[in-house]
């Protein structure tokens, strides 16, 4: 009786290509891009002018351009770090409740859709808006290195290029289904919006104090100990795990994320490059991570709507 | 109308989270080509019944079979052949009106030349061609309320069930509603389930009726036979007569007569046990008057629905 009879993703395309359609012309994506647009042109040219002086001397320009700064203006790295939560939870904090809102959500789910259709279709058109944002940047960002740089970047530099593009993607999805379960939960859309920002800032800002904090509490006076404690309680900030997975993958002399012991570095070469293949190996408990809380939350997302009472 | 029965509802019953009982012990069926209205005060269960049978929300207790499937477990089914109008009707308000209705005739899964005609002919018999590429946020409540039944036509259901379809309409779109939804039964032998407040207007197009008052159907079935069940086998006979001043006496005396009812100096209602009309015909002549007209009078809607409260809630 329970089999789902036709297809169960009855209507995804449909809705997907509304919801790619909502963000071409939205004013809010418009906002979004020329502030991505602008940081990163400026941290870009920053990190390019320094990276002159230089050029020749590394082998890793192209990943270089994302994290160098100089004052005062943020490297790339840190900008995007800002800017993509940000963007998750703009285009996520009303998916759900702007439907309640305009009163369309009766009328869309009377139409032959099993009703996670609609979840389904909505994460997917914002994961599309976000991979193509993305791309152009990256594109723009290849494209000025070796404009700036005169030199073609490497094929490794790519592969680590393409590596942080799917994490920072990854991460873009966590905070647009966080804002996503937030429209699910609260009717108003200025509430959802507030509370996935809230979220947002603590994780960035007061989760490390407070990890800090809690580790020096609980390490007993033994410093390794305490360090140690940090890091695992450090991590359960997706700013955090997103970070140090970026400059795992951006920095190749990364060679570890945790409290590195002195021996575990004797006979490393201190500022030696690992090959790309390591330096996934270090952060693969982080995208794993990253995939676990996404089909967490979505989980979550899924329960709440089937939950939903549809009328107003 | 067919013998078919469309939509079947038993001792369905709902509970929200909150604890009310929004629907409680509910049975009725629809058969294919009849027109049934919803009616009951604010509150008293319709737009809950209406979810469940649609499948929008689940019931606590009882089944519902529409088409001969459960909308709750097997949905796609009973969407693609029912029609949905929510009482509360809201458009994409950025997009246009032909938009709003591509968008959800792609659920249907039409090819784009069909999905063309079908929403061109519904907005065109809704009387909104010259706005369709406006955007809905430029529409009145009214007008979008008739996009909302442009939407209806473009699905072309088997049954269309209606919140309340008339509210915020001119009374010309009434009419023309009214007149379209009798015509769709007529020719396409579609079945309609609407829930309404506006009670002559139901009283005139619906086989059938059903009085809902906290979640409990008191009273179900055609307008006259409710008509029946509440005022028995009285008749109300509607008589104008000039010339005397008083006829009040002279017709009360007649056999038959249970009361009578001035309503004007020359108009008199009078409730009878059964249909007098040539008694008291004779009786006005010989008195000397001139009768001018003699009407046999059902029982509105509205009394009914006025009594069968006034007995539910003595109860
Ligand atoms: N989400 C909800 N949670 C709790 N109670 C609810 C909910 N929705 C409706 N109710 C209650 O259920 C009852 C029936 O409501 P319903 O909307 O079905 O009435 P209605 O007949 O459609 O009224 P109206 O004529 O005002 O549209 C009411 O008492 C209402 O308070
Ligand atoms: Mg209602």
């Amino acid at each position: 009786m329970n089999k789902r009879e036709g297809s169960a993703l009855t209507g995804l395309k449909v809705i997907w290509l509304k919801e790619m359609q909502d963000y071409a012309g939205n004013i809010r994506m418009i906002i979004l891009m020329l502030l991505i647009i602008l940081t990163a042109g400026a941290s870009m040219y920053v990190a390019a002018q320094t990276l002159r002086s230089f050029v020749g001397e590394d082998s890793f320009m192209l990943l270089n351009l994302f994290t160098i700064s100089q004052d005062p203006i943020p490297s790339f790295l840190s900008f995007i770090s800002f800017l993509v939560p940000l963007t998750g939870i703009a285009l996520g904090f009303d998916a759900i409740n702007s439907e309640f809102q305009n009163r369309t959500l009766g009328r869309v789910l009377s139409q032959p859709i099993y009703r996670d259709v609609l979840l389904f279709g909505k994460a997917l058109g914002a994961v599309s808006a976000m991979a193509i944002i993305l791309l152009a940047l990256w594109l723009l960002v290849i494209g000025c290195a070796m404009l700036f740089l005169g030199v073609p970047p490497s094929g490794e530099q790519i592969a680590r290029a393409f590596a942080f593009y799917v994490v920072t993607l990854l991460y873009a999805l966590l905070w647009y289904l966080v804002g996503m379960m937030f429209s699910i939960i609260f009717r108003q859309s200025a509430v959802s919006a507030l509370v996935a920002i809230a979220l947002w800032l603590f994780f960035m800002i007061f989760w490390p104090m407070i990890s800090q904090l809690l580790a020096y509490a609980f390490g007993g006076g033994d410093s390794f100990q305490t360090a140690k404690l940090e890091v695992v309680l450090g991590r359960i900030s997706p700013y955090r795990l997103y970070t140090e997975s970026a400059l795992a993958i951006l920095n190749p002399s990364t060679r570890s994320l945790g409290v590195v012991l002195f021996s575990q570095l004797q006979g490393a070469i201190m500022g030696s490059a690992l090959p790309f293949g390591q330096s996934m190996l270090l952060i693969w408990p982080h995208f794993t991570a990253f995939l676990a809380t996404i089909i967490l939350l979505f989980a979550i997302a899924y329960v709440l709507f089937q939950r939903k009472e549809i009328r107003m | 109308m067919g013998n078919e029965i469309v939509l079947s509802v038993s001792h369905l019953s709902k509970q929200y989270r909150k604890g009310v009982k929004a629907v409680d012990d509910l049975s009725f069926s629809l058969k294919e080509g009849e027109i049934f209205g919803l009616l009951g005060p604010n509150g008293s269960g319709k737009t809950t019944t209406i979810l469940m049978l649609l499948g929008l929300l689940e019931s606590t207790e009882g089944t519902v079979e529409v088409l001969g499937h459960n909308p709750f477990r097997t949905p796609l089914v009973v969407k693609r052949q029912v029609g949905y109008m929510p009482d509360a009707i809201g458009f994409y308000e950025y997009m246009t009106a032909y938009e709003n209705l591509d968008y959800t005739a792609r659920f249907l899964g039409l090819d784009a030349n069909e999905r063309e005609k079908r929403i061109k002919a519904s907005i065109a018999k809704m009387r909104l061609t010259d706005r369709m590429h406006d955007k809905v946020k430029t529409y009145s409540h009214g007008m979008k309320r008739r996009l909302g039944l442009a939407e209806l036509l473009v699905k072309e259901p088997r049954i269309a069930i209606l919140d309340e379809p008339t509210q915020g309409l001119d009374p010309q779109s009434i009419r023309e509603f009214l007149s379209l939804i009798t015509s769709l039964r007529d020719s396409e032998g579609m079945t309609f389930l609407l829930s309404s407040h506006q009670l002559d207007e139901v009283q005139s197009v619906c086989d059938r009726v059903g009085l809902f008052s906290r979640g409990k159907l008191i009273s179900f079935g055609s307008v006259d036979a409710l008509g029946e069940e509440h005022f028995g086998k009285e008749v109300l006979i509607d008589l104008q007569a000039e010339g005397k001043d008083d006829l009040e006496l002279l017709l009360k005396k007649q056999k038959g007569v249970i009361g009578v009812d001035r309503q004007g100096d020359n108009h008199y209602l009078v409730t009878a046990s059964e249909d007098i009309r040539p008694i008291l015909a004779q009786q006005v002549f010989s008195a000397g008057c001139n009768l001018t007209s003699l009407e046999m009078k059902k029982h509105s809607l509205n009394e009914i629905y006025q009594l069968a409260y006034k007995e539910a809630s003595n109860e």
